[in-house]
């Protein structure tokens, strides 16, 4: 009996403290939010979406420019990181599985997912930014890229590797050639997992701020040329914040809460496609 | 051994010769030899682990996907030995489909399903495709049931019914030969009954090996049946006579339940 209520005991204890654990860290992220929204939602406006970032000392203001640019740098990091991700996925399940250089690519892909933010964006810019003569939208894309790009192959890798083999031997059954079989039949069987990884990766490079501090740098003024460098939430958020003038700390709040909707929107919708999915 | 000998009466579309299959170090068939007999139906039984799916996955050079498999020996199929290398192994299994144990329809349409394969080898306009759809459905007895939900997902039909639709997609190709993998051993018995109805209906154009576990489907639908066990062929013979007088002394522990 003594050892009985000693279980019971050691059980309760057990229970507090990851109680304990969950709550501590479901406060931090309820205190963050809650200050993002209450500073946030005050500087939302009209005139935050439709003007562009003020010059130091001027009124109002908003940040049309930098959320254009941020669009224009993420989207562009979609459509380059997309199918390079999923043919490399494709390539380290379906082609690759016992190869040496699968094995490598695999390797680097891990370490790639790994690698502080900050590295990436000194790479870029010293392969393009110092090499081709300035700052630019185009380079942050491609520093965005090398950080969304890993995240997309893994997850395709991993999620081509949940198809049961027996689906991949009756595509082959009939006689389909092996990239017919990835991408007509596993690919498909799988598309919902491999939507939420790139989903996923853009809600991670969404709000990254190194790598387009060193590449696409910031522009106080609306431009959609990615050849020039041009203005984006991180940055704009890192800058206001650390201001001496309210109204950009204000746009700052704004911006940063900008961003959390629109991580956390990424991220909801990637659950529900995925659970969709699931429950077919 | 006479009981070895390639018992066919007609013409032997597959004829197979000292066919040895090794996983990594394992040999998983010794010497095999025997003969497939065209528009028959050929079963293989025997114990878990006899070999008898090792050798089914020969027939289409289904082993090829896994580094580490490979055979030795003779399959010859219209005067080709399709274990080699040059073989197109494509068109190995378009001219020799297989359907598995458990039903694998693609992530795709009912109609897709069928289309798939035949996109692969054949250029059709859209109304010979429409035609040809029909058609593997009919054969595969599924039209009345599908004829209305052909542009709905293969995976939302019944187990018996996606099973019918794997042998659509499979003979949709045209193939010579249907290779089935115990394609019933994951259906409850109606199901079952309607597809052992189809084999009986299918030998007539198309030549069939099964793979079965269950002894009453082998006598039920098979002309000729081969049991297997350790990897080697045991006995090879008509199946009225291997399950009424069988020569082995093996052949009649199998099939009288004293092992396997």
């Amino acid at each position: 009996m003594q050892l009985y209520s000693r279980r019971v005991w050691t059980n309760r204890i057990g229970i507090a403290l990851s109680m304990g654990a969950m709550l501590f860290g479901l406060l931090a992220l309820l205190w963050i939010l809650w200050t993002l929204f209450y500073n946030g939602f005050s500087a939302l406006s009209w005139e935050f979406f439709t003007e562009d970032t003020p010059a130091p000392g001027s009124e109002g203001g908003g940040l049309r420019n930098a959320i254009v640019g941020s669009l224009m740098i993420v989207g562009m990091t979609t459509l380059v990181s997309t199918p390079i991700g999923i043919l490399a996925g494709i390539y380290l399940a379906e082609f690759g599985t016992t190869s040496k250089f699968a094995a490598m690519t695999r390797f680097v892909t891990d370490i790639m997912l790994s690698a502080p933010s900050i590295v990436i964006g000194l790479f870029v810019y010293a392969l393009m930014v110092a090499t081709l003569g300035g700052f630019s939208g185009w380079a942050g894309s491609v520093a965005l890229s090398l950080i969304a790009v890993p995240v997309v192959v893994r997850t395709t890798e991993n999620m081509l590797l949940l198809v049961p083999t027996a689906l991949r031997e009756a595509a082959f059954a009939v006689g389909a050639p092996r990239w017919q079989v990835s991408l007509k039949v596993t690919l498909r069987a799988v598309k919902a997992g491999v939507v939420t990884g790139i989903l996923l990766a853009i809600a991670r490079v969404t709000g990254e701020t190194a790598p387009l501090l060193f590449t696409a740098l910031n522009n106080q003024f609306y431009s959609t040329d990615m050849s020039q460098p041009m203005g984006n939430l991180p940055v704009v958020i890192f800058q206001f914040a650390m201001s001496p003038y309210e109204n950009w700390v204000n746009l700052a709040w704004g911006g940063a809460l900008l961003i959390a909707l629109f991580v956390l929107g990424v991220n909801i919708l990637a659950r529900v496609l995925f659970r969709k999915k699931s429950t077919d | 051994m006479s009981a070895l000998e390639p018992t066919a009466d007609g013409e032997a579309i597959l004829s197979i010769r000292d066919l040895n299959f090794f996983y990594g170090d394992f040999r998983g068939l010794k010497d095999v030899s025997l003969d497939i007999a065209k528009n028959q139906v050929t079963a293989f039984i025997g114990p878990s682990g006899c070999g008898k799916s090792t050798l089914l996955r020969t027939f289409n050079r289904m082993y090829d996907l896994y580094p580490g498999q490979r055979a030795e020996g003779q399959i010859n199929f219209h005067g080709k030995n399709l274990l080699d290398k040059k073989q197109d192994v494509n068109l190995v299994r378009a001219k020799i489909g297989m359907v598995f144990q458990k039903p694998t329809p693609f992530p795709m349409t009912i109609y897709e399903n069928i289309a798939f394969g035949v996109r692969l080898y054949e250029k059709l306009a859209k109304s010979e495709m429409d035609d040809r759809v029909e058609w593997a459905l009919r054969k595969a007895a599924m039209w009345q049931e599908a004829k209305d939900k052909l542009q709905q997902s293969g995976l939302s039909l019944s187990g018996g019914q996606q099973q019918r639709l794997c042998i659509a997609r499979t003979i949709a190709v045209k193939p010579e030969i249907v290779l089935l993998d115990e394609p019933t051993s994951a259906l409850d018995p109606i199901s079952t009954a309607k597809i052992e109805e189809l084999i009986d209906e299918l030998k007539n154009d198309y030549t069939i090996a099964i793979v079965t576990h269950n002894m009453q489907q082998a006598a039920r639908i098979s002309d000729l049946t081969a049991f297997m066990y350790l990897g080697e062929l045991v006995e090879f013979g008509k199946t009225d006579s291997l399950f009424v007088k069988p020569q082995k002394k093996q052949t009649e522990d199998y099939i009288t339940g004293r092992f396997g």
